[in-house]
C-alpha cells in the first residue's frame, strides 16, 4: 500500500515536471510548479534523503550526540526534533532565495525552476544534512575548524578567507537591494527607517520592562512594524514631510553603511537581537502566508518557459544560460554559507543522530520551496512589466518612453500608462529601473497576497513586502558584520595580541570600521554605477556562495573516502564537481569575456577608452576613474576566489590519494563513540517534552 | 484537546526562546544546586552575548 502511493507520487511528479518543462503556450498555471516541487521534494526526502542517513552517513540513533553528553543547558542543549528544525530553518533562510530566482526569470520560468528542485534535492540538501551530521559527530565543530582538523591547514585558511569575503559581498549586494527599495521612495524609506526605532523600543522592553518575554515583545513589535507600514502610506500623501524621506541613491548608501557601523559596535541587546526577533516572526509568517496564497489563487505565470535571452543578452544580468543561471540562483538551490550555520550552533542541539536528516535535509527543502514561490512571484507578472522594473537605465535607456519602446521591441510589450498605473496602485511615484529583485518580488508578492486576501490594498502589501524583505537585510547586514568583526579581530590578534580580544573597544571599533568600509565600498560603487551594480555584484555573490559550498564538500568528500566509504564519495563529490565546473566557467567568463555586459576586464577597458575620448556624458566620466578601478578589482577577487576553491580540491584530492595508498593521514577527529543507555533516553525525551 | 493546546503552546514558547529562563532554572536546579542562579536579566543579556558571537544568520 505504502509502496503504491509512493508510485503515485513519482507518476504525479513526473507528470508535473514534464508538463511545465513541454508546456509552450500562452501561460501556465503555477500549480503545476507547485505540485512538481511538492513530489521532488517528497521523492527526494523519503528515499535519497534516508538511503544516505543508512548507508553513506551511518547515522546511529544509539550513539549519545554533543548535546546529551555535553549538556550545559545553554548551547548544548538536546531539544526536540521539530524545534531545532525552526531554528535551523530561521538561521539559513535570508533574503538570498528570494532575490536570485526573482533575478534569474530573466531566463524564463523553466531553468530556475528546475535548477532549484534539482539543485536542492541532489547537492544543496545533501551538503547541508552532511555538514550537519559530520559536526555532530564532533561535537559542534566549526566548518573551518573541521577543515583543519580533517585536510590540514591549507583548508583551514581557505575556509576562514572563503568566509570573510563572501561576508563583505554578501552585506554590499544585500546593501544595494534595500537602497534600490528605498531610492525616492519617501514611503518605504520612512517605514524602513521605522523598523530601527521600532527594534530599540523592543530591545528595551526585552532588558528593563519584561526581561526575555520574546513572544509578546516580538507581537508588540509586529504590531508596531505593521502599523510603521501603514504610516508611510500617510507620510507619502503629504507633501512637506514626504520631502524629508525622499532620498536619492547615494544618500541612503551612506545611511545604510552609517547604520552598519553603529549597529556592529552597539551591544547586541539593544539593536541587533530584537530586531532579529521580529523578523524571524515577519519571516516566518509571511513565507506561510505566501504559500497558502499561491495555493489559493494559482496564478497564471505570464513569462514564457525559456526567453531569447538565455543567448547572454539579458537585461537583468549578462552572460548565457550556463553557467549564469547556476550562479545567479545559489541560495534555494545550494548555498555555502548553510554550511556555516550547519556546523557550529545547530549540532550542539540534535538530541538524536537520526534527526540530521529532518533538521538538515528538510530544512533546505523547505527554504527551497521558498525560492521556487519567489520564482512563481516573479514569472506571474507581465513579462514587459517584470523587464521594466529590473531592467537598470544603462541598459534599456534613461527615459520611461526609452525603456518601454527597447523592453517591447524585444516581444514583451509594455506601455508607460501601465507602467504608471501599476505604480500609483502600488503607492509608488515611478517602478521603473527598481533593479535588484525586491521591488518586483513585491509587486509579484502583493498582487498574490491582495488577490488571495481582498482587492485594493495593492500599496499597503507592496510595502509590507519592502518591510518584510529590508527586515531581514539589515539584519542579515548587522549580523554579518558582527561575524566580520569577530574573523577579523581573530587574524589580527595572530600579529598584535590586543587586537584579538572581541570586546576591547578599540579593536571593537578598528574591526568593525574596516569590515564596514569593505563592504560600504562596494556598495557605494553599485549605487553610483548606471548599470545599476546589481549585475556586476550578484553574480560575484553567487561565485563566492557557490565556492563555499565547494568547500564544505570537499571537506565532506575528503572525510568520506578517509572512513573507507569512497564507493559512496560520490554522493558528495558529484555536486562538488558540478559546482567546481559552474563556477570556473563563471570565474572566467567573467574576466576574459569579451562582452562587455559579462567580462570585467573588457568593460573596463571600453569604459577607459570612452573616458580617454571624453565621449561620456560629465556624470558618467566623473564616476568613471571608480568604475574601471572597480571592475578591475572585481576580477581579481573573482580569480582568487577561484583559485582558493581549487588549492581546497588539490589538497583534499591528496588527502584521498594518500588514503587510497595507504599512506598516513590527519587522524578522524570525531569525538568517541557513546552509547545512550536506556535510562538516558528516557531522561532525554521527558527533557525534551 | 485542552492538552493538545496546552503542547502546542509550550511548543511555540519553546521556538521562540520564550521559556529560555525557565528551562535554565531547571537544568540549573539538577546540576548547581549549590550555586545560586542569574536572574531573568543577567541570564537574557548573557544569552544575546553567546548567542550573537557565531554565524546565526545566513543569506
Amino acid at each position: 500500500m505504502r509502496k503504491l502511493l509512493w508510485i503515485l507520487v513519482a507518476i504525479i511528479g513526473a507528470f508535473a515536471v514534464g508538463g511545465i518543462a513541454i508546456n509552450r503556450g500562452e501561460t501556465i498555471n503555477a500549480m503545476w510548479i507547485v505540485v512538481a516541487a511538492v513530489c521532488v521534494y517528497a521523492l527526494g526526502y523519503r528515499f535519497y534523503s534516508a538511503w544516505i542517513a543508512a548507508r553513506v552517513l551511518t547515522v546511529d540513533a544509539m550513539r549519545a550526540t554533543p548535546a546529551i553528553r555535553l549538556n550545559n543547558g545553554r548551547d548544548f542543549v538536546p531539544t526536540h526534533k521539530w524545534i531545532v528544525f525552526g531554528h535551523h530553518f530561521a538561521a539559513i533562510a535570508g533574503p538570498g532565495p528570494l532575490i536570485g530566482p526573482t533575478l534569474a526569470a530573466q531566463f524564463g520560468y523553466l531553468p530556475g525552476t528546475l535548477w532549484i528542485l534539482v539543485g536542492a534535492v541532489l547537492g544543496g540538501c545533501v551538503q547541508d544534512m552532511t555538514i550537519l551530521f559530520l559536526s555532530t559527530r564532533r561535537n559542534g565543530r566549526s566548518l573551518g575548524q573541521m577543515a583543519k582538523e580533517e585536510l590540514g591547514p591549507i583548508g583551514g585558511y581557505a575556509a576562514m578567507i572563503g568566509t570573510l569575503v563572501i561576508m563583505i559581498i554578501l552585506i554590499a549586494v544585500l546593501g544595494l537591494v534595500v537602497v534600490n527599495a528605498m531610492r525616492h521612495s519617501p514611503w518605504a524609506t520612512s517605514t524602513v527607517f521605522a523598523t530601527i526605532p521600532i527594534a530599540i523600543l523592543i530591545g528595551l522592553y526585552l532588558k528593563n520592562i519584561r526581561p526575555g518575554r520574546v513572544l509578546e515583545a516580538s507581537l508588540i513589535g509586529v504590531a508596531l512594524l505593521l502599523f510603521a507600514v501603514a504610516g508611510g502610506g500617510w507620510i507619502d500623501a503629504n507633501p512637506t514631510i514626504r520631502e524629508w524621506f525622499n532620498w536619492d541613491g547615494p544618500s541612503l548608501a551612506w545611511f545604510v553603511i552609517g547604520y552598519g557601523f553603529i549597529a556592529a559596535v552597539l551591544p547586541v541587546w539593544l539593536l541587533l537581537a530584537p530586531r532579529d526577533y521580529l523578523s524571524t516572526f515577519l519571516k516566518l509568517g509571511t513565507v506561510f502566508l505566501l504559500a497558502i496564497a499561491v495555493v489559493i489563487m494559482s496564478p497564471e505565470i505570464k513569462m514564457p518557459a525559456v526567453t531569447q535571452f538565455i543567448d547572454g543578452t539579458g537585461p537583468i544580468f549578462g552572460g548565457k544560460l550556463f553557467p549564469f543561471v547556476f550562479i545567479t540562483i545559489a541560495c534555494g538551490a545550494i548555498s555555502g554559507f548553510h554550511a556555516l550555520v550547519s556546523s557550529g550552533t545547530t549540532p550542539k542541539l540534535i538530541s538524536n543522530e537520526a534527526d540530521v536528516r529532518l533538521v538538515g535535509y528538510g530544512s533546505m527543502m523547505l527554504e527551497s520551496g521558498v525560492a521556487i514561490m519567489a520564482m512563481i512571484a516573479a514569472t506571474l507578472l507581465d513579462p514587459g512589466v517584470y523587464f521594466a522594473i529590473n531592467s537598470a537605465p544603462g541598459v534599456v535607456g534613461a527615459t520611461a518612453e526609452a525603456a518601454v519602446e527597447t523592453i517591447s521591441s524585444w516581444g514583451f510589450p509594455v506601455t508607460v500608462q501601465q507602467m504608471n498605473e501599476l505604480a500609483h496602485a502600488m503607492g509608488e511615484s515611478t517602478l521603473f529601473a527598481r533593479t535588484g529583485g525586491a521591488p518586483s518580488l513585491a509587486v509579484g508578492m502583493a498582487s498574490i497576497f491582495s488577490s488571495a486576501f481582498g482587492e485594493g490594498m495593492l500599496a499597503l502589501w507592496y510595502h509590507f513586502a519592502i518591510m518584510f524583505e529590508a527586515v531581514f537585510i539589515l539584519t542579515t547586514l548587522d549580523a554579518g558584520t558582527r561575524v566580520g568583526r569577530f574573523m577579523l579581530q581573530d587574524f589580527l590578534g595572530h600579529f598584535w595580541k590586543p587586537m584579538g580580544e572581541t570586546s576591547w573597544y578599540p579593536s571593537v571599533l578598528i574591526a568593525s570600521a574596516l569590515i564596514v568600509a569593505g563592504w560600504g565600498y562596494f556598495l557605494y560603487i553599485g549605487v553610483v554605477d548606471p548599470n545599476g551594480g546589481i549585475n556586476i555584484l550578484w553574480p560575484l555573490f553567487g561565485i563566492s556562495n557557490q565556492l563555499l559550498a565547494g568547500l564544505a564538500l570537499c571537506i565532506a568528500t575528503g572525510i568520506l573516502v578517509k572512513q573507507g566509504k569512497l564507493k559512496y564519495a560520490w554522493v558528495t563529490g558529484a555536486p562538488l564537481a558540478w559546482l567546481a565546473i559552474v563556477t570556473t566557467t563563471a570565474t572566467w567568463e567573467k574576466v576574459v569575456s569579451p562582452d562587455v555586459r559579462v567580462g570585467f576586464l573588457a568593460a573596463a577597458d571600453q569604459l577607459a577608452a570612452r573616458l580617454a575620448e571624453g565621449t561620456l556624458p560629465p556624470a558618467q566620466a566623473a564616476v568613471a576613474p571608480q568604475l574601471i578601478f572597480n571592475q578591475r578589482l572585481d576580477a581579481v577577487l573573482a580569480i582568487i576566489l577561484t583559485l582558493v576553491l581549487w588549492v581546497v580540491i588539490a589538497d583534499t584530492a591528496r588527502v584521498c590519494w594518500r588514503v587510497m595508498k595507504g599512506l598516513p593521514v590527519l587522524p578522524n577527529s570525531e569525538a568517541p563513540a557513546t552509547v545512550v543507555t536506556v535510562t538516558e533516553t528516557r531522561i532525554t525525551i521527558t527533557e525534551t517534552r | 484537546m485542552k492538552i493538545d493546546l496546552r503542547e502546542w503552546w509550550s511548543f511555540v514558547r519553546r521556538l521562540a526562546t520564550d521559556d529560555a529562563y525557565e528551562r535554565y532554572l531547571e537544568h540549573h536546579r539538577q546540576h548547581h544546586p549549590n550555586v545560586p542562579p542569574l536572574d531573568r536579566r543577567t541570564f537574557y543579556l548573557r544569552e544575546q552575548q553567546r548567542k550573537w558571537s557565531g554565524v546565526q544568520r545566513c543569506c
